[in-house]
């Protein structure tokens, strides 16, 4: 049992993490015991033998039960064509937008939905050999009427959320806006003034470039505390 | 092609043409995240030869009948620019160009966890902006360092370099008229932490010493690489913390 790293090191993909028996999360891989990175990434490790593997870069990949934010491409007879800035393209069926069971085909589907309208969505059922499937029958989910779009890397998404929502929480009470966050890297932003939505937008930019240096949460507050001082200011 | 020794590649000093010595890298210099529009990308420089490598992907397949059902289509596509060499090159692809893409796909896909992204492409691109041999090599290290920039799960890096021979003598990292005169070249790309080789290919004769040399310096040539690689993936992030460590002070 070996450890090749500091906890909060950059690896790449190719280095060797670990030698032994470690109980591995992220994008890791395994050979002849060996722990290889897969991607380039933040190394979290503690003394219970617990490797976490945090990803600087990557594509979304939509799993069952995801939040996410879409954007119609695409009108159907049957329903939409939704680009989830996921490699694959996903596809929201009326029966997932209508309240009764309506014939799609007598509607013109473009007066609910039309090209480029954003949506909240979450996805319900996808394993690689379909394209993932959409929709918006649950509470807060639908179409986004108002609001700021701010889209990051995917994979930091954790960052934005933080510890229990430990970040999410301090934006939103500190700026008093309401945030919605995709899954797939796209975070939506409402808030009452326009230049609140501004600076959460700001905020959320930082995470993204900041998310590998360690003391984030303390640092966020800090600025995100500055930033409304300063705005009091003027 | 000249006969064999018509040039001298070597001089009696012992030193190469650019004034290298025979086991001599050129100045090499990598840089990640090159370009903005591009998911991944590296600039690197190896001597004179000055290339770009843009990644795209993993994205959707298009056109339709190329995809994979159990995994992503790697694609690559390799262009010199009409100014990357002397005499002007038709901007249009030759068949050296269709050629080298395909040494360069080979090379990397083995590096690439495909079979995580089925149905998807992932998308190379290769321009070479200047040219003084030893191109595909050079675009195989940039292209590698491309695709972890995009963040796309590989086994390792890929990294590359050509040996070869002239005046009877074996030597590294080929330019561009040791590659024209020289007795033999020998292109090796390999993933350095696996220890396993991704390219090789040979033009000229080798004795089977004469290989074994070869190989063993290229190996060693391409861990070298393979560091400079590593370095320039890490550099912008270890960056960043630096400002906003100095930043709080």
């Amino acid at each position: 049992m070996t450890l090749y790293v500091k906890n909060k090191q950059v690896v790449i993909p190719g280095e060797t993490i670990a030698y032994g028996k470690y109980d591995l999360q992220g994008p890791v891989y395994v050979l002849k015991q060996r722990v290889y990175s897969k991607v380039i990434g933040v190394v979290e490790v503690d003394e219970k033998k617990k490797i976490n593997l945090i990803p600087l870069k990557g594509k979304y990949v939509p799993r069952e039960g995801d939040l996410i934010i879409g954007k119609i491409v695409d009108v159907g007879i049957t329903g939409w064509t939704v680009d989830i800035n996921a490699p694959y393209k996903a596809v929201l069926p009326a029966s997932e937008v209508l309240a009764k069971p309506t014939d799609a085909a007598k509607l013109d589907l473009s007066k609910i939905l039309d090209i480029g309208d954003l949506i909240v969505a979450k996805v319900i059922a996808f394993d690689y050999t379909r394209d993932p499937l959409l929709t918006i029958k649950e509470s807060k989910l639908g179409k986004i009427t108002k609001g700021t779009l701010v889209e990051i890397t995917p994979v930091k998404i954790p960052r934005v959320i933080g510890r229990k929502g430990s970040m999410i929480n301090m934006i939103k009470s500190i700026l008093n806006v309401e945030l919605v966050v995709g899954k797939n890297g796209r975070i939506l932003v409402v808030g009452d003034d326009p230049l609140k939505e501004a600076l959460a937008v700001i905020a959320i930019k930082k995470i993204e470039r900041e998310a590998h240096v360690p003391g984030l949460t303390n640092r966020m507050k800090k600025f995100l505390e500055k930033l409304v001082k300063g705005e009091k200011a003027r | 092609m000249t006969t064999k020794g018509s040039i001298e590649l070597i001089n009696k000093e012992g030193l190469r043409i650019d004034g290298r010595k025979v086991y001599e890298l050129r100045p090499i210099k990598i840089r990640a995240g090159f370009l903005k529009n591009a998911d991944g990308s590296a600039y690197i420089e190896l001597g004179h030869n000055k290339i770009i490598a843009a990644v795209y992907g993993p994205r959707e397949a298009h056109p339709r009948h190329v995809i994979i059902p159990d995994r992503a289509v790697v694609r690559c596509r390799y262009h010199m620019a009409p100014f990357s060499v002397e005499e002007r090159k038709s901007p249009g692809f030759s068949r050296r160009e269709i050629e080298l893409s395909k040494v360069i796909r080979e090379a990397l896909e083995p590096s690439i966890f495909v079979e995580e992204f089925p149905r998807t492409a992932i998308d190379i691109f290769v321009e070479v902006l200047e040219a003084d041999g030893g191109t595909r090599t050079a675009s195989i290290t940039a292209a590698s360092v491309a695709l972890a920039d995009a963040g796309i799960p590989l086994r390792d890096l890929v990294a590359s370099i050509a040996v070869g021979k002239a005046n009877g003598q074996i030597i590294l990292d080929l330019n561009g008229l040791e590659d024209q005169y020289g007795d033999a070249d020998m292109p090796v790309a390999m993933m350095p932490g696996l220890g396993q080789i991704t390219l090789l290919q040979a033009d000229g004769r080798f004795t089977s010493e004469e290989f074994e040399k070869a190989l063993a310096l290229a190996v060693k040539a391409i861990k070298k690489i393979y560091r400079v690689q590593k370095e320039a993936l890490k550099r912008r992030y270890i960056e960043i913390s630096k400002e906003v460590l100095e930043s709080e002070q």
